[in-house]
Formats: structure tokens, C-alpha cells, sequence
């Protein structure tokens, strides 16, 4: 058993470390030259430097990686949360009102199809250059997955739970709070995954066009002074935040959703 | 005084899609006395779910009244504890905590419930099962939470809908056992939907038998037999034999309608 699990440990690292050893190895070969494709020491290196200032290679931005990085965590924090809020409380009414739906839904299902990115001109006018037009478009990008999800979540809540509720003398808000919202839970839940991917996505584009700060800021910029290395490190944040938000969310499921383990086939991951 | 009173009930299910009606009852007229047990008995589709959605609150009669305690049912209400052919549990909430589902919404106090929750799954015998979660139970024992969620509400009547339907024959005969004797120490009128003559037999102090569409009530037989009843008495047989003639007659009834 602990064999099996070592070999576990080794099969998830054998496709990375090829990749890395193979890139090294090419860009110090010299068929490229080397700053257009910096080998992973030199990113390391650059990264390094941003993180905690080591030789300052980097320049302004030398130590600046925590400044940068909680930058562009506030700005998909306050969007992504703002859009989950709106998503849950708005595809809990759509869901369960057959009225509410009528009056809301053709607006969404109108406004949903044009690509956040479409709307940057728009925020900038409006929000200005700073956290704002980012926070908007964040918002925009993770709303509308948690806002579906959570509608099919709502549903398909299975109505024979709604009886049972009625027959021990629940009110509608009742019914809504202890039996169609935990149902929904599974659906929410993979909105907000979904939801969360948006969110990084649009951070880095609006960073690179409307605000002056965060880690996309840092990326467009270095590619203006040609230096790929930090370039690379600034995408290898992103990937890392990223991954760490989605960790999360995926921590916080399986606390939410521990009675699914046995039920499906991998539940919980 | 009667707890249920049903008057001329009849439920017409219109079908938009084919355009068509489809009376599922027609003009049924039932008293059931309190603590009584009666069995509605009938083959599928003649309407007794139906008959036990409309008590429930679940449905309306398209024609006639339905009363309990002299108050005509138009929602469900927890004065009506119902148990269902699937049991319907909460499948995020532990056993305890469906159980005491009713307090829950009622906003009970933790411990409160806890206490509660109990009772009830000692009196169906879950004990040491509390905390454990819908899908890790069997069929029968998940069929058991929901009777002890029923019972917790402490109801002037329980409504079962084939509880037992969904359960192996060795299983269904335990459950009916304890049933019976959950009865008896707790008192309350139940009606109970099945289409098994012999579980009807076993369980009802009184069988009311139903025919095919449009659903009617045939016959209200009362079941004077002792208990723990004996399938294999010559009384038993005497009165399944009399049910099931029932049932053909209809049976053969339609057939000949139908020619």
C-alpha cells in the first residue's frame, strides 16, 4: 500500500519535471536565442527577485510580488464574491419562480452571450482606470456560470423532497432554506469552480488594459521591456493562484458536500 | 366522530399534451374513525395514491370534500405525518437530523431535537445509527427514518404510500411487525396504501377494497381476526379469498366492458 502511494507520489511529478528538464535543456541549447525563450533557472531567477528582492534583477518590481499578487486576489475576491451573491440569490428566485423567471430571465439570457472582455471600454468609461473596471468585469465573467448553475441546481431539486418538506409544515422560506438550497448545493458548487477560472481570466485582461497594478500589469509591462523571464514568472503566479482559489472552493465542497462521498462515483472531487 | 371524512370525491386529471381526461376517482365516499388502521387495497393505477395525496393536502378533489377533524384539507400540514414509497430523506442531513426535520424548520434548539430524534429512533429500533448519513442505510432502514419522522410530529393520523413496496418479502413482514406494534403503543388513525392482500390482511382493522378506472371503493371489510394475525388461519383465507374475488369480479367486469 504505502509502495502503491509512493508510486502515486512519483507519477504526478514524471510529465512536469519532463517538461522542465526538456525546456532547459533546449533553451540552453542555443536554437533560440535565449531571451526569447528563458530557460526555467532563469524564470526561477527573475521570480526570485520580484519575491523577495535578491539581486534586484528586476528592477522596479523587485520585492513587489506580494504587493502585485494581493492586488489582483482583491480584485477577483471582491468580484467573485459580489457575483456570488447576485448569482445564488437571483438563481434561487429564478429557479423557484416560475413569475420571477418570465420577468428576468429574456434579459440575462440576452446580456449573457457577449463576451465579458466586450465590455472593457464600457468600464473604463465608467469605473475609470483603478480597481473598479477590473472588479466589474470579474464580476461579469464569474456571475453568469453560478448564475446557470445555480437556476439547474434549483430545478432540479427533487420534488418528492418539497412534499416531505410540506408534510412536517415547512413555509415556502423554509422549504427554500432547509431543503431546495442544500439540494442545489452540488450545482452551485460547480458554478462557483467554473466561475472562479472566469474570474483570473478577466483580472489579467483587465490589468493588462484598465488598471495599473496587479500581476497582469506586471506581465504586459514586462513584455514592453523584452523581459520574457518575468513574463513567464508573472504567468507561473497566475497558474498558481489560480490553482490555490480553486483549492479552496474545492476544500470548502467537500466540507458542504461530505454526505455526497458515497453516493456518486468520485463525488466530492 | 370520524377523523377522515371523505364525500363524494372525484379527481379528473386533464392531459394537456393528449388532450384527454382521465378520471382517476369517481364519487368516493369513506369514514375512518380514529385509531382505526385502514388498508386501501387495490391494483395499480385505480387511484389510491391518489385518495392518499388528496388527504395528504398534496392534491384536490376535483369534485366532493375531504375532512380531517371535521377541517377540510386544502395544503399538507403536520397534523398529517406521511410516509412515503421512497423514503425521501434529506440525503445531506444524518438520520437525527431527519428525524427531527420538523423541529428543525420549527427552529428547535439543537439539543431539543437531538433529545427528541431519540425517541423515535429507539421506538423504530435505529438505535446507533444516528449520525449516519441516508446512503450509507439500507432500503428498510431508511424506510424506518421516515416513519420515525412521521411519528415525531406526534400526528392525529399517519398516511403511508406502499412504504414496504421497495423491500425484500423478509423484510417487509419484519417492518409490518413492528408497524403494527408502533401502532399500538402510540395510538392514531393510519392509513395505509398497498396493493398486497395479504400485507392488507395482516396489517388493517379495516380493508377497504378498490377497482380499476375510474378508482371506487368496492367494499369496506372489517378485520376482526387476532393479532399477531395468522396468514395461514382459516379465517385469513376465508377473508383473502373473498378480497381476491373482489378483484377478479372487477376484473372480469372490465374485460367484458372492454369486449
Amino acid at each position: 500500500m504505502t509502495a502503491l502511494a509512493q508510486l502515486r507520489k512519483l507519477d504526478r511529478a514524471i510529465v512536469p519535471v519532463l517538461v522542465l528538464a526538456g525546456w532547459e535543456a533546449f533553451s540552453r541549447s542555443g536554437a533560440l536565442p535565449a531571451a526569447l525563450l528563458p530557460a526555467p533557472s532563469t524564470v526561477v531567477w527573475a521570480w526570485a527577485d520580484w519575491l523577495v528582492g535578491t539581486d534586484g534583477n528586476t528592477q522596479t518590481y523587485s520585492g513587489h510580488w506580494l504587493a502585485d499578487m494581493l492586488a489582483s486576489l482583491s480584485r477577483v475576491a471582491a468580484g467573485f464574491a459580489i457575483a456570488t451573491l447576485l448569482g445564488v440569490a437571483l438563481g434561487v428566485a429564478i429557479g423557484w419562480s416560475r413569475k420571477i423567471e418570465i420577468v428576468i430571465e429574456p434579459t440575462l439570457q440576452m446580456l449573457r452571450p457577449i463576451p465579458p472582455v466586450s465590455w472593457i471600454p464600457l468600464a473604463i468609461i465608467w469605473f475609470g482606470i483603478a480597481n473598479k473596471p477590473a472588479i466589474f468585469l470579474v464580476f461579469l465573467g464569474a456571475f453568469f456560470p453560478i448564475l446557470l448553475n445555480t437556476i439547474h441546481g434549483v430545478k432540479t431539486c427533487d420534488r418528492n423532497l418539497i412534499r416531505a418538506g410540506a408534510m412536517v409544515g415547512g413555509s415556502e422560506r423554509k422549504l427554500l432554506r432547509y431543503i431546495v438550497v442544500p439540494a442545489a448545493m452540488p450545482s452551485i458548487f460547480a458554478g462557483l469552480r467554473i466561475g472562479i477560472g472566469s474570474a483570473w481570466m478577466l483580472t489579467v485582461t483587465a490589468e493588462m488594459v484598465a488598471v495599473k497594478s496587479g500581476l497582469g500589469y506586471v506581465l504586459w509591462d514586462s513584455y514592453y521591456f523584452l523581459r520574457y523571464d518575468l513574463v513567464l514568472a508573472a504567468m507561473a503566479s497566475i497558474g498558481l493562484l489560480g490553482f490555490c482559489s480553486d483549492l479552496a472552493i474545492r476544500t470548502a465542497m467537500a466540507r458542504v458536500l461530505h454526505w455526497q462521498r458515497n453516493t456518486t462515483l468520485r463525488g466530492g472531487e | 366522530m370520524a377523523t377522515i371524512d371523505i364525500s363524494g370525491v372525484s379527481k379528473i386529471f386533464t392531459d394537456k399534451k393528449r388532450n384527454a381526461d382521465v378520471t382517476a376517482l369517481s364519487d368516493i365516499n369513506l369514514s375512518i374513525a380514529r385509531n382505526e388502521f385502514v388498508c386501501l387495497l387495490g391494483p395499480s393505477g385505480c387511484g389510491k395514491s391518489t385518495l392518499l395525496n388528496m388527504i395528504a393536502g398534496f392534491e384536490q378533489p376535483s369534485a366532493g370534500t375531504v375532512s380531517v377533524d371535521g377541517r377540510p384539507v386544502t395544503a399538507p400540514g403536520a397534523d398529517r405525518g406521511v410516509v412515503f414509497q421512497h423514503a425521501n430523506l434529506m440525503p445531506w442531513l444524518p438520520v437525527w437530523e431527519n428525524v427531527a426535520f420538523h423541529l428543525l424548520l420549527g427552529g428547535g434548539q439543537k439539543a431539543e431535537r437531538r433529545a427528541r430524534a431519540q425517541i423515535y429512533i429507539d421506538m423504530v429500533g435505529l438505535t446507533g445509527f444516528e449520525n449516519h448519513y441516508p446512503s450509507e442505510l439500507s432500503g428498510g432502514m431508511n424506510q424506518r427514518v421516515g416513519i420515525a419522522r412521521a411519528l415525531l410530529m406526534n400526528p392525529q393520523v399517519i398516511l403511508m404510500d406502499e412504504p414496504f413496496g421497495a423491500l425484500d418479502e423478509q423484510t417487509r413482514m419484519d417492518m409490518q411487525t413492528e408497524l403494527v406494534r408502533i401502532w399500538q403503543q402510540h395510538q392514531g388513525t393510519i392509513v395505509f396504501v398497498t396493493h398486497g392482500v395479504d400485507e392488507a390482511l395482516t396489517l388493517g382493522t379495516h380493508v377497504a377494497v378498490m377497482s380499476a378506472r375510474p378508482g371506487r371503493v368496492v367494499e369496506i371489510i372489517p378485520i376482526d381476526l387476532p393479532r399477531p394475525r395468522d396468514i395461514t388461519s382459516p379465517q385469513f383465507n376465508a377473508l383473502k379469498r373473498h378480497i381476491l374475488a373482489l378483484l377478479r369480479g372487477e376484473r372480469a367486469e372490465q374485460e367484458r366492458a372492454l369486449a
